[in-house]
């Protein structure tokens, strides 16, 4: 009887264990949990470069060498994106054919809204951008698409990050559960290698940054969203999030998803809300 | 001075049929091409089902056909069969991702 007893405690206290200790430590592994990864993300980073200051990372390679900072600091002087600054300021203010504008879709007329973006669309139960919402809104008004990767865009957005300039990054989770997995499924992708060169993103831009790839310094995973669009001097012109993520997955020999995909626009999710509290940057220049 | 002398009609007749085999093992034809082209489109298929083509695939089936165009069939064989081994390795890639991806996330 006693050893019936000693028997069924045993089994107990296994069954407990195993429910306490193996089979919570392996579902929260997969449980998203924004919060934690965004500190664990910021730790890292902190951690990494201890000399760098938190709102500096918005400045990609520059915050990671000082010379290169310093060349920043000049650079910034007369910024090679300011042509796309006043092109995107004026096509901002233009209206369209039917006579709206581009501050009718937006809140508080469009002006220091970037940080906020992308947000997640409970209607939808997607996460939109703010190049995808930019094109919906030519489209609601009658007007044809831009094309993501390209000047115009790159210019609105150009615009629309500077009227934010300064302001942190602000990006919301709502209760809802396709918002947790659009999230799971950014950083998913963020951390999943491809290419035949068998990088991810994290390969470069958690593992490497402040390394050379070649002749470029790899920017830091934490900010990096802050300071976009961006002119590089390597594409001789602006780039958009659309035209970076397409142009990292060429670089790894990977064949690029098409631009606002859903794992494109998670992933900016994802990136975006990790760097919550950041200062937007954009629109950056970039060697 | 006898010089000895070796029969070579059977040596030759060797290297002949030697010569022929191989023409005829390494020269692919318009049947060989397509059946390893279509080998290498199906995988490729696959790959992007998974959301996982390499630019190294794409450009290795474009050069295949390119080289069937011209009438290259050996070489537009040999090139199928290059960008379906890539295919493969780009499917295995996207297949084991599915969890070692895990592997180097912050924590």
């Amino acid at each position: 009887m006693r050893a019936r007893l000693l028997t069924r405690l045993a089994s107990a206290v296994l069954v407990l264990a195993v429910c306490c200790g193996v089979a919570p430590q392996a579902s929260a592994a997969d449980t998203p949990d924004p919060i934690a990864d965004a500190k664990a993300f910021r730790d890292y980073f902190t951690k990494k470069f201890p000399k760098v200051k938190l709102e500096d990372f918005v400045n990609g390679p520059y915050s990671m060498n000082e010379d290169m900072y310093r060349q920043w600091e000049e650079k910034e002087q007369f910024p090679p994106y300011e042509f796309a600054l006043e092109a995107g300021k004026e096509m901002f203010a233009k209206p369209f054919k039917n006579g709206k504008t581009y501050a009718d879709c937006f809140a508080n007329g469009g002006i220091g809204v970037r940080q906020t973006y992308p947000i997640f669309d409970e209607k939808e139960g997607k996460v939109i951008t703010l190049e995808l919402a930019l094109n919906r809104c030519r489209q609601a008004n009658g007007e044809a698409p831009y094309s993501y990767v390209k000047d115009e865009m790159a210019s609105l957005t150009a615009y629309m990050a500077f009227t934010s300039r300064g302001k942190p990054m602000d990006i919301k989770i709502p209760n809802d559960p396709r918002a947790l997995d659009a999230f799971q499924e950014g950083k998913r992708y963020f951390y999943t290698r491809r290419g035949q060169l068998n990088f991810s993103c994290a390969t470069c831009h958690v593992q490497s940054p402040g390394e050379r790839i070649r002749a470029e310094v790899l920017a830091p995973a934490l900010g990096i969203m802050n300071a976009m669009p961006i002119y590089r001097s390597e594409w001789s012109g602006m780039g958009t999030t659309s035209r970076r993520f397409t142009s990292c997955n060429s670089q790894i020999r990977g064949v690029p998803l098409e631009p606002q995909s859903d794992e494109y626009r998670n992933l900016e999710y994802y990136l975006s809300y990790v760097s919550n509290g950041l200062p937007i940057s954009g629109p950056g220049a970039r060697p | 001075m006898r010089v000895r002398q070796y029969p070579i009609g059977p040596v030759v007749a060797a290297m002949l049929l030697i010569a022929s085999l191989s023409c005829a093992y390494g020269e692919g034809s318009e049947a060989d091409f397509k059946a390893a082209y279509a080998a290498a489109d199906s995988a490729e298929k696959e790959a992007g089902v998974l959301r996982n083509q390499w630019t190294t695939t794409e450009s290795t089936l474009a050069a295949a056909k390119k080289a069937a165009e011209a009438g290259n069939f050996d070489q537009a064989v040999a090139l199928s069969k290059e960008a379906e081994a890539l295919a493969k390795a780009s499917i295995f890639q996207a297949t084991s991702e599915k969890d070692a991806w895990k592997a180097l996330e912050i924590r």
